[in-house]
């Protein structure tokens, strides 16, 4: 249950009992209000609660853990806001975000409670706040409004208490649905005979089921029984329809809406797993040093520190060397817990909220059309883009932007729909060829195209079987017509498909007219026929059928029912066998296309047969449990034994760019069942706003999704993989100091650099380099990306971070923490200043190993560094020079004659920055830091370049040849070379040949061009059943994931 | 740099968004920071950039190296003036609880930190129901033996060498950081309130004869006050000026080295050390630096002939021109 909803019926309800026109009687069953309240807090609450909150997060338990520790004299190493700056800084950071999404959160509660809906209360309309309905009250809704909570029809403006809605917020379909009130309310059209209603609905409790209701209306002594037909759910707009009566069942948080929008799980990147799993093994590591220094402290205090008490007592408290190795061991903890800093969770979430932010700037996911932006709405799983391994797509019209069109049928072992062209070939779908003419039907509908003229002239000809074929499509469907003037028809289809049908049958000459509750009128080939409509057992996702039973004017009565293949070809009267192969082969011919295909099938039914089973179905719609079970069995059972007259066929227009191709190249699906998707992508437009708002990201166009994988996915992963190698790596350089001072200050927990140094060094000096790298670095120009879907491999595979990368990562932070120490010992060891002064004091010495540390972590960011922007120089220069100004700052006469006991480095930089030897000794550790890692990269790069490294590399030879053939020949522009290197596999032989690319390009290409698609499967699957554990494994939801190997197949 | 791509073929190439232009335009700006085409420089570790980086810290450092080495091994040569350290080992100076136990602000000659002496000065803090001045651990434990060099011209008559006391201690500290306290027409009047710490002979204001070497600002108190970082160090205790350029500071000959024993050091195995030494440039004698420099330029020399072996092997056809960034 949402946070702060109205809980006060919290007694288990096992029915919903609400008479209408009664409050004081619904009031005693204490039935929430439609007030509904999604914010968190209030102005008051809002400090304790958020606080509260944000210490269930483990890691700011942690550090609060950490700074009461520090409170203990004998413990503390550091000072208590070493740890309280960043602390307070993280939380007021998230706290401001917090109270920002809740101050929305506020205002849409507010704007949606104060929406004003009519109430009947005491026999006459009142407006009433939406927040003030209450279970039980009748309301009054108007055309285009949106319904205030669950309703119950009980009459509207339409004939036979009809009201159409759209229920878009609710399911995403666009299509109009139609609701209609049960026959016995539907009459109860003026307000007074409104007042005096006083049934009484006794229905399911509040559940999230938007598409089942079960209840009975009480009304003057008769039951009635209720379904989801008769109800109009919160969400849903009224549609056509002028007004319409409901009364209130479900109100606010108990309406279905509401019960659907609990809060989403929390879904996490298989990253942030990684990174759990690797800060609790630091936290080991952290651990096992503190044992460690324990222990030196131990022995150290009982070898040395007990004879040397003439200088140095124990603390009163410490009686034993024991005791004092505990102690210590506490106090390594507080200096050594930098090794894990506070801000790296948030410096990960603001980089993930600056990718968001990219992909919802990007205009090439801008559609014009319908002014959409993509979205990312949930901002926390941007780098999983860049290892999805397998697109799930949920539906058809995802990729065919819910266009259908009547394509081809197969009637009675005959095809049609296929285009020959002059010479009697078949002709490629698209080809311009002349469509068939449908003059002779002033009711045709002018957009319908269809290209095979043998089909209308065996209507026209009056074959039987083809008649039969569009009798039924025009008749079974559950499309509503509309005619606003004569002639001017207009169908409102609950899916695509149905129109696309039933459009068909229309311009054949089977024009589906106007529909009551009891009939359907056609006009068959220019004749109105008036079906009487007996019954229709409507399609659902188990049944994947529809019928209808209609009685002729003749009256003889049958079942026309159209469905999908599978599950109608094993309902046919199994007689002709040989039409029955021609069918299916026919079918699979059509879905071999790609066609979508269905079955139609009809069964005469004798007036006994029928009277008996409508008897049942009657039972069955009363009874008073399983329902729909009961209806079911009794569909069922009149559904079978059909004749296959026709089969029709409808087609989807396959627009969907790219994937529609993709799809043809994709190598059948794994044998072992595919991880449920964790990223949902919606596509907003056709699909409708709960499709968007149940998703991750959204776009308008299924194409972006290309974009949004190999450009936004794949920088994405990769800056949060160098944010993370880089990060790990600076603090471990700065952390591990103080171990290695350990064994030469007794153990003592005494740390090496200066308190405001150890403050400022996560959240000043270090921070934002790395963190405009994590948001801003490319490595590759964004349309090198998508021409070359290869480069998305290494996120797919892990490579980029993962356990070895960070034991890397780690080495080489304690490779340099080493450096960092034992060089400036080696060299302070003996020195002395230029006057002679001592050199190897302590304070000089935290000065030289602070500047030599943020002099080399600053030169490995640069190296890290890839795309150097602007804004990359600015902060890495900026840092730099924040840090000599802090250090100059804190130094400076000015604070120390405020504060004495605070400021004890006074006039240090100043002292120790003069000296050469200080420099020298800088300058040797950054570079000796430095070189190894030069050399490795350049070897990396020279004999083992990955595709990204290759294509960088091309990049530039590119520039530099424009450059030169410029400088040369300044007539002849480059334009014609433009294609050259990467665009095409061709361009590949180009910079080959031309020999004035490196082994670097030739190496690496003599890899990656063949089609190995299959190697890098076999690859993949290697990979996969090595780590079953893996990011692929054990996601869960919807939406969309790539198929196998769609890097190339998008090429 | 994304510069030749063009979005708007992209977006509204395709036929389902191709007309544009309703009402309310969300569509997103078209700036670079947005688009993410920034200006950027793309660096890349080409063999034109790695290789002379090598060859250019080798050819650096091992001159520099060079030069550290002989200055430092010239320092040997007793000329200029002269620096008289006294050297300790295996004392811990950088203990933790050493370190933090002084009181800055009664060292900065605030009067209520002298009579009420910072926590941290525990159990240096108090004695006999006074505040202790300097109090805390390191004070308490300031070195105090006395060395007093000799020329032995002729057995009977050594020559005094002249000790200079001032002047060892680092101005700021001097000047800045260490005050005496105010009022008073003596020191010790201004003391007046306080004990010496437990294991000094002497009150801090009877330090020193001369009143601006006496107190918080003796030098010998300030030096001992600044705190080493590793537990064998060195601290400089004299000056030994010269006194014209035609003799050297120190002539050959023997001397003859007075040491007054106060200080303990066995209990804990300390050593006792005293230092002669002159200054170069780059500070004292420093053989460690010198070597470093040569061998990281040597080898950073060495590793650039072996990558360009590596790079030049690997390559297909040697004959192409480097492109270089």
């Amino acid at each position: 249950v949402p946070w702060g909803q109205n809980t006060a019926s919290f007694v288990a309800e096992e029915e919903r009992r609400a008479r209408a026109n009664d409050r004081e009687y619904n009031e005693k069953f204490q039935y929430a209000s439609n007030c509904i309240k999604t914010s968190k807090y209030n102005i008051l609450t809002f400090l304790p609660v958020n606080l509260f909150e944000q210490f269930q997060e483990v890691a700011n338990t942690y550090f609060l853990f950490l700074l009461i520790l520090q409170l203990i004299p004998q413990v503390s190493s550091l000072s208590w806001f070493t740890t309280i700056v960043p602390l307070v800084l993280v939380l007021a950071i998230t706290a401001v975000k917090d109270a920002t999404d809740d101050y929305f959160r506020h205002k849409s509660d507010d704007q949606v409670n104060n929406r004003q809906s009519q109430v009947l209360i005491d026999g006459s309309l009142q407006q009433e706040q939406w927040m003030n309905v209450r279970v039980g009250d009748i309301i009054k809704l108007e055309n285009n409004q949106f319904v205030a909570a669950d309703l119950l029809l009980l009459s509207s403006s339409e004939p036979h208490g009809l009201c159409y809605i759209e229920t878009a917020e609710l399911d995403g379909e666009t299509n109009m649905k139609v609701r209609q009130a049960i026959p016995v309310t539907s009459e109860l059209g003026d307000i007074s005979r409104l007042a005096k209603f006083d049934g009484e609905v006794v229905c399911e409790p509040p559940n999230n089921k938007l598409d089942k209701f079960s209840g009975t209306l009480h009304w003057k002594g008769s039951k009635f029984p209720l379904s989801n037909q008769n109800t109009l759910l919160r969400g849903c707009v009224l549609r056509n329809t002028e007004w319409c009566f409901g009364l209130v069942v479900f109100a606010g948080p108990d309406t279905k809406l509401m019960q659907n929008s609990g809060r989403t799980k929390f879904k996490r990147t298989s990253i942030d797993r990684l990174m759990n799993t690797l800060v609790l093994w630091i936290f080991g590591f952290l651990v096992c040093m503190g044992v460690i220094l324990a222990i030196g402290n131990a022995i150290w205090e009982h070898e040395v520190g007990t004879r040397f008490q003439v200088y140095l007592p124990w603390d009163e408290a410490v009686d034993s060397a024991f005791f004092s190795g505990f102690l210590s061991f506490w106090s390594y903890i507080i200096i050594l817990n930098t090794v894990v800093p506070i801000s790296l969770y948030v410096s990960v979430e603001v980089i993930r909220l600056g990718h968001s932010y990219f992909i919802n700037w990007d205009r090439k996911m801008f559609c014009a059309k319908r002014q959409t932006p993509a979205e990312a709405r949930t901002t926390t799983l941007n780098e999983e883009l860049g290892q999805v391994e397998y697109v799930f797509s949920d539906k058809t019209g995802t990729l065919t932007q819910n266009i259908m069109v009547f394509n081809k049928c197969s009637i009675s072992g005959r095809s049609y729909g296929d285009v020959f062209d002059v010479l009697g070939h078949r002709a490629e779908l698209g080809e311009r060829l002349q469509p068939v003419d449908f003059s002779f039907n002033p009711l045709a509908d002018k957009k319908f195209l269809f290209w095979d003229p043998t089909l209308l002239e065996a209507v026209k000809m009056g074959d039987p079987h083809t008649h039969e074929f569009f009798r039924l499509l025009s008749l079974c469907h559950t499309v509503m017509s509309e005619e606003k003037n004569e002639g001017e028809l207009y169908y409102k289809a609950q899916s695509p498909d149905e129109g696309a049908l039933v459009t068909a049958a229309r311009n054949f000459g089977f024009v589906f007219r106007s529909r009551t509750p009891k009939t359907i009128t056609v006009h068959e080939m220019g004749t109105a026929v008036t079906y009487q409509l007996l019954a229709i057992l409507d399609f659902n996702n188990i049944r994947k059928r529809m019928s209808v039973i209609v009685r002729n004017p003749e009256g003889r009565i049958r079942l026309y029912c159209k469905g999908a293949d599978t599950i109608l070809l094993d309902r046919l009267r199994p007689s002709a066998n040989e039409l029955l192969n021609t069918t299916a082969d026919h079918l699979n011919e059509y879905a071999g296309e790609g066609l979508r295909t269905l079955v139609l099938a009809y069964k005469d039914l004798d007036e006994e047969y029928y009277e008996e089973w409508a008897q049942r179905r009657l039972q069955a719609s009363l009874a008073p449990d399983s329902r729909e079970d009961r209806l079911a069995s009794v569909y069922e059972e009149v559904e079978n034994d059909m004749v296959v007259r026709p089969r029709g066929l409808g087609r989807g227009r396959g627009r969907g760019p790219g994937l529609g191709r993709v799809c043809d190249l994709r190598p059948p699906p794994p044998a072992h069942p595919p991880p449920a998707a964790h990223i949902g992508v919606g596509i907003s437009g056709q699909e409708g706003i709960q499709a968007v708002l149940a998703s991750d990201y959204s776009f308008s166009q299924f194409k972006f999704l290309q974009r949004l994988l190999l450009v936004h996915g794949r920088w994405s992963y990769l800056r949060m993989c160098k944010f993370l190698c880089y990060f790990f790596y600076k603090n471990f350089a700065f952390t591990m100091v103080h171990f290695w001072f350990g064994f030469f200050c007794g153990f003592s927990a005494q740390t090496v650099y200066d308190q405001y140094f150890i403050t400022l060094y996560n959240i000043v000096y270090t921070s934002l380099p790395v963190l405009a790298m994590g948001v801003f670095d490319q490595d590759v120009p964004e349309q090198r990306s998508m021409e070359h879907p290869k480069l998305y491999e290494p996120g797919q595979l892990n490579l980029l971070f993962n356990k070895r990368e960070f034991f890397v990562c780690i080495a080489q932070g304690i490779y340099t923490s080493v450096l960092m120490f034992f060089i400036p010992y080696g060299v302070f060891a003996e020195a002395a200043q230029d006057n002679g002064a001592q050199l190897a004091d302590y304070q000089s010495f935290a000065v030289t190993v602070a500047t030599s540390l943020v002099i080399v972590v600053s030169v490995q960011i640069g190296l890290d560094t890839g795309y150097w922007t602007a804004i990359n120089h600015f902060f890495i220069w900026g840092s730099l020079a924040a840090y000599f100004a802090i250090l100059f700052a804190m130094h400076s006469d000015g604070l120390f004659s405020m504060f004495p006991n605070q400021f004890r480095f006074v006039g240090n930089a100043q002292s120790t920055l003069a000296q050469p030897a200080v420099w020298l000794t800088i300058a040797l550790t950054t570079v000796v830091c430095i070189l190894p890692v030069l050399a490795f990269r350049f070897l990396k790069l020279s004999l083992k370049p990955d595709l990204s490294d290759t294509v960088r590399y091309s990049q530039l030879v590119r520039k530099k040849r424009a450059q030169h053939r410029c400088a040369r020949r300044p007539g002849r522009g480059s334009s014609r070379r433009s294609g050259y290197a990467f665009a095409h596999q061709e361009g590949f032989g180009e910079l080959i040949m031309s020999g004035k690319n490196m082994r670097l390009s030739s190496l690496a290409l003599a890899g990656f061009a063949p089609r190995s698609g299959s190697g890098w499967i076999e690859s993949l699957r290697r990979k996969r059943s090595d780590s079953p554990g893996s990011p692929g494994g054990g996601r869960e939801g919807r939406g969309a994931v790539l198929p196998r190997h769609c890097p190339s197949g998008f090429s | 740099m994304a510069m030749n791509y063009n979005a708007k073929d992209e977006v509204d190439g395709g036929p389902p968004c191709a007309s544009g232009g309703t009402a309310k335009n969300r569509r997103p700006d078209n700036t670079a920071f947005k688009q993410q085409r920034l200006p950027a420089w793309q660096p890349i570790l080409t063999a034109g950039t790695v290789l002379p980086t090598f060859f250019i810290i080798g050819l650096i450092f091992i001159p520099i190296g060079i030069g550290i080495f002989v200055t430092s091994n010239n320092i040997r040569e007793i000329e200029g003036n002269v620096f008289m350290y006294y050297g300790l080992s295996n004392f811990y100076q950088n203990h933790r609880r050493y370190v933090k136990s002084r009181d800055d602000s009664q060292l900065n000659g605030d009067v209520s930190a002298l009579l009420n002496p910072s926590k941290e000065c525990e159990p240096y803090r108090r004695n006999e129901d006074k505040p202790i001045a300097p109090c805390g651990a390191i004070a308490n434990s300031m070195f105090n033996d006395t060395l007093e060099l000799f020329l032995i011209g002729n057995e009977s008559h050594p020559t005094p060498i002249p000790l200079k006391k001032k002047g060892i201690a680092w101005w700021t500290d001097k000047n800045v950081k260490f005050r005496n306290p105010p009022g008073g027409e003596s020191l010790e009047e201004r003391f007046k309130d306080t004990t010496k710490p437990v294991n000094w002979v002497k009150p801090v204001y009877m330090l020193d004869s001369e009143p601006d070497n006496n107190g918080f600002i003796n030098e010998d108190f300030i030096v001992w006050m600044r705190t080493a970082a590793l537990p064998t160090f060195r601290k400089l205790y004299r000056l030994i000026e010269r006194k014209s350029d035609l003799h050297p500071t120190l002539p050959a000959g023997r001397y003859y080295l007075n040491i007054t024993y106060n200080y303990p050091v066995h209990s804990f195995d300390g050593r006792k050390r005293m230092i002669l030494s002159t200054i170069s440039w780059m500070g004292g004698k420093n053989p460690f630096l010198g070597i470093a420099y040569i061998t990281i330029g040597s080898i950073s020399f060495l590793l650039g002939v072996v990558l360009l072996v590596i790079n030049h092997k690997y390559r297909n056809s040697s004959n192409t021109a480097d492109i270089t960034i």
